[in-house]
């Protein structure tokens, strides 16, 4: 394995900076990796060689000319396939948006070429970002670099694989009810859902509007703040997008890299974490307990009761907004068309049949119920309500706590196939994610360690008040730093060869 | 149909199908009235919570009048905007025979 | 095939009850949610962008433009504004609408409970209550191919053009207004009128009926006279001119009247007017009763208008227009029917601004409604759209008063100006139209004139003055009407002794 696919991000953009490395062979060395591996893996929907490597070359030229690049120019990435590019396919893992070229950047695209980072290729995902292991993806699932018989998780299964079988060392995902951190958990990399607002949501595919974040994935907590910084920000074509500057992320992590949490009072939540847990992931959590501690913290237990109603009230906003999100696919604009000569109204109904999968369809016909009139108040309604008490239980626990964790995650990484068919077992993996979305709080994965009885990666998940950012990754990099030095990097062996 | 009881029949299934515009067979109609119908019982637990006089959440973050100015910004050209177009005609989309009024 | 029954005996045995949806286009200069331009007329998608396309990932921005006009339309109308208040999706499905949700006020428009005062020709005043205005987005253009009509019915494809979806629209509802009897149609009509020179008096819309920048609806029930009991009504569209409006208004009534004495019962339907039989006829049946399963709409955040800037706009807010002809009318001393003769001949603006540049109201009355309207006549168009401007009327009359021009001449320049000869003081010029108020020059032509005529000389001489009345003729002929006829008859006096 070439040595260039192994440095973190920091370590590359270092050496490109210092002309020790050019982008273009940085660029070449993943597109190579990609070529090896990725037939197993199946991260990418799309890899843009020409324009990737044209992208690297210009910045290898700003910085032969002496120009000042930015702290990540250079450096390869994998962006989730939701997010809309002007020189590559923009599916969101679906049929009906085969082969669609949106005729626009997302501000997260752009932001990402102007910060000079080479955007390698789109990866894979749960059909418009619905699932928890990439299984229904509409062009085949993504498999986990631990274990290619099992999935990387979901949505962003893609990008997380990406990062863990080295194909890229940055990766952007979007999580709606831990879509970016619960298939970090499980590939055994870093994962961060910013504050709702942190990061524009303009190209940005909608799933559930009032869930939805875009967020930074890398293999070490640093890498994750840089990219963080690169891609958040106000953005005035996001009306929910917050005015504020972006928290001092990058400090935070290198603050946080001294290993030093002396004065720090971390909240354990009661409801999460035990009964449908698996035992290796409750050991692994214990033990980040434990050396939390080691490191200074004051561990407290907090409870946030409305938390076991967040699947409920997330399963039913979701579903609506999705609902009336989705409508837009019907054959008259873009996208796929099935049958003419048939009415509009027919080829609308056949288009979607033909272009969805079954787990969207089942969301698009639970949320039109849930805004049904004679039912809104009951569903709709009363979900959001549960969601304002589920922000009362966060604020709450932030009163007594810096930050809050869990397992990011029940379990590890379970087999292709075991849960695609039962849509409620395939829910419950979000059962600790999903109370940050309801909130609009900011939450991170970072990993813990390997479970015990299967070898496999387990995730940390630590989560902060809005716009609380910089604790989160000072703890997430305090923690990491810790964990490295006694236990060393997490690496996929099935294809660390 | 009251939330509690989580009860959704295939023919609800079959109209809101038919709401959304999905053309599903009678096989996906089965299944997903029995998925539905479990996944609807465990949602309906959000009625459990007291909540009458609780506000409802719609936006996590509250921001308020967030405005643009009265001000142009540069959009598509007509073949950016036809560009993914099915069919188009005459600089239109050109669609199949819409058998519905306007609204 | 409708029964018809006679307008006195409709209002004899049934009682109506009318609402008015009234839906003005905004001129703004840029849409409702994104930077497109909304000027007419240009070439079909080229004033879209990803926003009012509905690309997958676009979201909306409010324009603030759109919602002060909201606001001063609603203070204009004495509504209530309210503090706080959310968009929301209208959702269902139509190829003229790119996201399939229409981003719309449902529960909490901008403006409540208002009222209008409404005059009919007779003086008598209708107080019409206003439910609400709110705040929506216009749907894009469908052409229909292949029918025989361009209509709908029959037409084998449609052609979309989406430059006009996303053009703010604010949309009035009127509350039930009972108790009109037989002047419903006049009373609707009336409300129609003065709704339109209202807005049209804010500057905010064209509100020109026949280009669609202002759209009617009609709601009509009626009820057995004295029962009590509201009926149900039927919503009529496509009613494009106030003249359509008074008579959508008086065949539904005839209509419904029919169907009711049959036994019959009003079905609640859509109904479309049409313009060439003054009829309406029933809409397409539709499976279901829409139902459009509204919610906040996530992708925007709440208005809230403080007060402060609530008031500011009502500082804006021009004289309404019937208080401001109630008060030209008291200042110039018209009656009611000179100032309807004028209201009607579209001249009240034009005199007002003649007045401004100086005028005495006396003189630039008569020159508007008089030479000014004839001309207009001959050349078939509006007296606004005259060459002439009421700064230019105001000089000429100031010329006159001053005895450089009499009437006549006076004709002759306003002659020149409407020629595109250039000012009124140029024309003169040019034309050599000054009067003649050199005595040399004019005696010469009396004494010639008077020897002409040596049998009316005599007259003069024996006391008859009035018989200078023909001299002074041939003194004006003689001179090219140049001459100032008061001066000349002096001098006709003084010559004849």
């Amino acid at each position: 394995m070439s040595d260039l696919i192994r440095l973190s991000a920091a370590e590359l953009a270092e050496r490109i900076a210092a002309k020790e490395v050019s982008a273009v062979e940085a660029a070449q060395a993943h597109l190579d990796r990609i070529a090896e591996v990725d037939g197993a893996v199946h991260a990418f929907l799309h890899v843009g060689t020409e324009a990737a490597l044209a992208s690297a070359a210009l910045v290898d030229e700003q910085i032969a000319a002496g120009q000042r690049v930015s702290a990540l120019a250079g450096v390869p990435l994998a962006l989730k396939d939701v997010f809309t590019t002007s020189d590559m396919p923009t599916t969101c893992g679906s049929k009906i948006l085969e082969g669609w070229r949106p005729p626009y950047d997302a501000t997260v695209t752009t932001r990402l070429r102007a910060a000079g980072i080479t955007i390698l290729g789109k990866t894979n995902m749960d059909e418009f970002a619905m699932g928890s292991s990439t299984e229904h993806s509409a062009y085949g699932p993504t498999r986990n670099p631990w274990d290619l018989s099992r999935i990387p998780g979901g949505s962003g299964g893609g990008s997380a694989a990406a990062l863990a079988a080295f194909e890229a060392p940055l990766a952007i995902g979007t999580d709606t009810g831990g879509s970016i951190r619960q298939p970090a958990a499980v590939t055994g990399t870093v994962g961060v859902k910013p504050t709702y607002g942190g990061v524009s949501r303009y190209g940005l595919v909608a799933c559930a509007s009032s869930l939805d974040q875009g967020g930074p994935c890398a293999r070490t907590v640093l890498d994750a703040a840089l990219l963080h910084e690169v891609i958040g920000g106000h953005d005035p074509l996001d009306s929910t997008s917050i005015d504020a500057p972006v928290p001092s992320v990058v400090e935070a992590a290198r603050l946080g890299a001294s290993g030093d949490l002396s004065g720090l009072r971390v909240g354990v939540v009661k409801e999460l974490g035990g009964e449908g847990y698996q035992p290796g992931v409750r050991a692994s959590f214990d033990e980040g307990l434990q050396r939390l501690e080691k490191l200074g913290a004051e561990i407290v237990e907090v409870s946030c009761p409305h938390f076991e109603y967040g699947m409920a009230a997330y399963y039913l906003i979701l579903p609506s907004e999705v609902s009336s999100n989705l409508a837009r696919f019907d054959a008259m604009r873009y996208g796929l068309r099935v049958q003419e000569g048939a009415s509009a109204e027919e080829v609308m109904a056949l288009t979607r049949e033909a272009g969805f999968g079954p787990e969207v369809k089942r969301r698009i016909i639970l949320g039109t119920y849930a805004l049904s009139s004679g039912y809104y108040d009951a569903y709709y309604g009363q979900a959001q309500k549960v969601r304002t008490l589920i922000s009362r239980d966060f604020a709450a626990a932030f009163a007594k706590a810096d930050v809050l964790v869990s397992p990011t995650a029940p379990t590890t990484a379970f087999p292709i196939g075991e849960k695609v068919d039962d849509p409620l077992a395939m829910y419950l993996n979000d059962l600790a994610t999903i109370p940050t979305n309801l909130a609009g709080v900011a939450g991170m994965s970072v990993p813990s360690g390997l479970a015990a009885e299967d070898g496999l990666p387990v995730g940390l998940q630590i989560m902060a008040p809005a716009l609380g950012e910089a604790v989160m990754y000072r703890v997430g990099a305090a923690f990491e730093a810790s964990r490295v030095a006694d236990e060393g990097l997490l690496i996929a062996p099935e294809v660390a060869k | 149909m009251s939330p509690d009881s989580g009860a959704i029949s295939r023919d609800e299934v079959a109209h809101l199908a038919r709401l959304a515009r999905l053309a599903v067979t009678d096989d996906e109609l089965d299944t997903f009235a029995g998925q539905l119908d479990v996944i609807l019982g465990s949602v309906a637990r959000v009625g459990e919570v007291a909540a009458e006089d609780i506000p409802p959440t719609s936006h996590a973050v509250p921001l308020e009048n967030v405005f643009r100015p009265d001000e142009l910004r540069p959009g598509l050209t007509q073949e950016q905007a036809l560009a993914g177009a099915p069919a188009a005609e005459d600089g239109r989309f050109r669609v199949p025979r819409i058998l519905g009024e306007e609204q | 095939m409708n029964t018809l029954v006679d307008y006195p005996s409709v209002v004899e045995r049934y009682e109506p009850t009318l609402g008015l949806e009234v839906h003005v286009e905004l001129s703004t200069n840029t849409k409702m949610f994104c930077g497109c331009p909304t000027t007419f007329g240009a070439e079909p998608n080229t004033q879209v962008c990803p926003t009012c396309l509905g690309l997958p990932g676009s979201l909306p921005v409010v324009n603030r433009t759109a919602v002060e006009s909201a606001i001063r339309i609603g203070l204009a109308l004495n509504c209530s504004i309210a503090p706080w208040g959310r968009f929301a999706r209208k959702n269902y499905f139509y190829p003229d609408m790119p996201k399939n949700f229409q981003t719309s006020q449902y529960d909490e428009p901008i403006c409540v409970d208002g009222y209008m005062d409404v005059t009919l020709d007779d003086g008598t005043v209708v107080r019409v209550g206003i439910e609400r205005a709110h705040m929506e987005e216009d749907t894009g253009k469908s052409l229909h191919v292949g029918g025989a009509t361009g209509r709908i019915h029959g037409a084998d494809y449609s052609l979309l053009d989406y430059n006009r979806a996303g053009v703010p629209l604010i949309e009035i509802v009127t509350k039930m207004i009972p108790d009109t009897g037989g002047r419903a149609p006049e009373v609707a009509r009336a409300y129609v009128t003065q709704l339109r020179d209202l807005i049209s008096s804010l500057g905010v819309s064209d509100v020109r009926m026949d280009q669609g920048s202002m759209r009617c609806d009609v709601n009509l029930s009626l009820s057995p006279a004295g029962s009590g009991v509201l009926g149900t009504r039927t919503e009529t569209k496509n009613v494009n001119s106030l003249r359509s409006v008074e008579r959508a208004v008086r065949y539904e009534m005839s209509r419904q009247a029919g169907v009711l004495d049959a036994g019959g019962e009003i079905v609640q339907e859509t109904r479309h007017f049409e313009e060439q039989s003054g009829t309406t006829r029933a809409g397409r049946r539709k499976e279901t009763s829409e139902d459009y399963r509204y919610f906040p709409e996530p992708d925007l955040v709440p208005i809230a208008p403080s007060a402060e800037w609530v008031e500011e706009l009502r500082g804006t807010l021009p004289e309404k227009p019937w208080e401001r002809r109630a008060r030209i009318q008291q200042a110039w001393g018209l009656s009611d029917e000179e100032l309807r003769d004028l209201v009607n001949a579209g001249a009240l603006d034009l005199i007002e601004a003649t007045v401004a540049a100086g005028a005495p109201a006396g003189e630039a009355r008569s020159w508007w409604v008089a030479y000014l309207a004839q001309q207009a006549n001959s050349r078939s168009v509006e007296l606004a759209e005259l060459p002439i401007t009421p700064a230019q009327v105001a000089r000429v009359i100031a010329l006159v008063a001053a005895g450089d021009l009499n009437n006549k001449l006076a004709r002759q320049v306003v002659d020149g100006v409407l020629a595109g000869e250039g000012e009124p003081d140029a024309v003169v010029e040019s034309r050599g139209l000054k009067v003649v108020s050199d005595d040399g020059a004019l005696i010469a032509a009396v004494d010639e004139a008077l020897a002409a005529q040596p049998d009316v000389a005599d007259k003069i001489r024996s006391g008859k003055v009035q018989a200078a009345g023909a001299i002074v003729g041939a003194v004006m002929k003689a001179t090219k009407g140049q001459a100032d006829a008061k001066r000349v008859r002096e001098l006709i006096i003084e010559r004849c002794g």
